[in-house]
């Protein structure tokens, strides 16, 4: 059954990154560094909360983006590589299952990451402020669009790679996850230019991910709320452009020869 | 019903990044083997041995030409359902247990949940690695790994096996071993479709044989019958007058009083008539056996066939 399959494939993947000890590392490293937010927390007095809350979610976020990547770029071209996919495709698999497991097995991976990387983050938050107040809520909006963007990224690095390089793959999709974060600026920057630089300068901005809507790590840091427009709006884009980016990279493999 | 038809199959590659170009890996292979053989598919490295097998998996898309496996076309995912491959120098995901592995590759092959795990021993017992169940594959040896891909291979007790160069890199044990359970399979009905470059296996097992050189097809049928192309001399024996058969042209070896030669099948009654004549006393005029070996050098030698890529 289509959806079993899609599933074991997707269970070995996070089970390889599970047992993967460059995951435990990056992990290491994020909670590491949660661990030291109060520290720069006491530098900045009166500030603590607001320092804490933008260093620790730009950490899950970096620390996220990072392993989305480099286990990402990896998916596929390490089976062929290692003709791992002839055995596996030689059964009843089709390319697209293999495809969409792969994209779910990392996306669990993040989920289970970005969980553990939160409860580090929330740990930090407790010592600091010696309690939550209502508006903490929020934070697990902005965990959720940290979530969004990874699950964007995984899809991208996964069209990459079902075409170029592992090492091609890997700047192509950190490029697009800086440019993204840019979206909306490179939109106003485009404004103010004219002629065929306006039109090239618009197009890149709608082709890379709007990642700069997803970013309310600032917002919630000064205990701004997140409208429900905003997560609606959000969740519907990185549905669509995960779809897009999944089907581009399905209709690349498809068609590929496994050389 | 034919176990696998191919009809004018052929790969071409695109090889140069600027200035492409065209190599024919394979070219308008046709070729049927019978439910219930074993299948030998002989040919030197980059002969495209390789390369049909990838096509036959859908692993590759071919150039032109078509082929089905029991019945149905190889495009269709149903095909898959019956068949089991064992790719060459196979590499498996080594954080992965032996039997986790199994398990993996049944559930891929919907094998029914329930049954998973006991098939999964029951394969590994029978390749031998029933005492390394809960060992990782990273730390399996070549032969162990070899062991773990044809229980891979069957798991879902298919129909048709492709295996490409079981043997390859195997002591002389791994190789009996996995001669042994080619024949095992066979015997309970499997057909067998194997790829090798070594003769004397494929000589040893194969129903039929099938000889590949850069890309094309070089023969294919009965051993015997393949053989039998190569015979057509005798060996002869004789004892004193050691230059009796100086007039047929063969190069004679001569230990003691002994004499020894090959000729041809219609040279026979001449070369006992000029033993005698000679005063030699002929002790022994057999058949010479002929050897796989002899078909396959015949048909590969450097020259014979298109240049190919590798496979």
């Amino acid at each position: 059954m289509t959806t079993s399959r899609i599933g074991h494939i997707a269970y070995n993947t996070f089970r390889e990154a599970v047992r993967d000890r460059v995951l435990y590392n990056l992990i290491f490293f994020a909670l590491l560094l949660l661990a030291s937010t109060p520290l720069f927390g006491k530098i900045s007095i009166g500030l603590e909360r607001i320092v804490l809350v933008n260093l620790g979610l730009t950490a899950v976020t970096i620390f996220g983006m990072l392993i989305s990547i480099f286990i990402g770029i990896g998916l596929v071209s390490k089976e062929i590589d290692k003709k791992t996919l002839y055995t596996v495709l030689s059964r009843p698999v089709r390319r697209w299952e293999f495809i969409l497991g792969k994209y779910f097995g990392l996306g669990l991976t993040l989920l289970v990451n970005t969980f553990f990387m939160a409860v580090g983050f929330l740990a930090a938050l407790l010592y600091i402020a010696h309690g939550f107040q209502r508006s903490d809520v929020q934070l697990l909006g902005a965990l959720y669009f940290i979530m969004l963007q990874f699950m964007v990224i995984i899809a991208i690095t996964l069209l990459f790679s079902s075409f170029s390089s592992p090492m091609l793959s890997a700047l192509f999709a950190f490029g697009y996850f800086v440019i993204g974060n840019f979206a909306e600026e490179l939109r106003g920057a485009a404004n103010l230019l004219d002629g065929v630089s306006r039109a090239i300068v618009l197009g890149i901005s709608y082709l890379v991910p709007n990642f700069t809507a997803m970013n309310v790590i600032s917002q919630v840091a000064h205990s701004e709320g997140i409208t429900g427009a905003l997560l609606l709006q959000n969740s519907l884009y990185a549905i669509f452009y995960s779809a897009a980016a999944l089907s581009a990279a399905i209709l690349i493999f498809e068609n590929r020869d496994l050389k | 019903m034919s176990a696998i038809e191919i009809s004018n199959l052929a790969k071409t590659y695109q090889v140069g990044f600027f200035r492409k170009t065209e190599k024919a890996a394979l070219k308008n292979l046709t070729l049927e083997v019978h439910e219930g053989e074993i299948f030998g598919y002989l040919g030197p490295n980059g002969a495209g041995k390789t390369t049909t097998l990838k096509l036959l998996m859908g692993l590759m898309f071919p150039t032109a030409g078509t082929a089905s496996i029991l019945g149905r076309p190889i495009s269709d995912p149903q095909v898959k359902r019956s068949i089991g491959f064992l790719p060459e120098q196979p590499y498996f995901y080594d954080y992965l247990t032996a039997r986790e592995l199994l398990e993996y590759y049944a559930s891929l092959s919907d094998v029914p949940a329930k049954e998973r795990s006991s098939r999964a021993q029951r394969m590994l017992d029978r390749v031998g690695l029933g005492g390394a169940a809960n060992t990782q594959l990273r730390k399996f040896s070549k032969g162990m790994l070899q062991r773990a891909g044809i229980a891979q291979a069957i798991i879902h007790d298919p129909k048709i096996v492709f295996l490409d160069e079981p043997m390859s890199g195997l002591d002389p044990i791994g190789r009996r071993e996995v001669r042994d359970l080619i024949q095992e399979l066979n015997d309970e009905g499997k057909t067998v479709f194997f790829s090798t470059h070594i003769l004397s296996d494929a000589e040893t097992l194969c129903d039929r044989v099938a000889v590949l050189n850069r890309g094309e097809l070089q023969g294919v049928g009965v051993v015997a019958d393949l053989l039998a192309e190569t015979v057509g001399k005798r060996e002869v024996i004789w004892e004193g007058a050691s230059t009796a058969l100086d007039a047929l042209g063969t190069k004679v070896k001569i230990v003691g009083d002994i004499a020894r030669t090959v000729i041809d099948d219609r040279q026979a009654d001449a070369a006992i008539d000029a033993i005698r004549h000679a005063g030699g006393r002929l002790k022994s005029l057999m058949p010479v056996q002929g050897a796989l070996e002899d078909y396959f050098l015949k048909h590969t030698e450097p020259g014979a066939g298109a240049e190919v890529k590798s496979e």
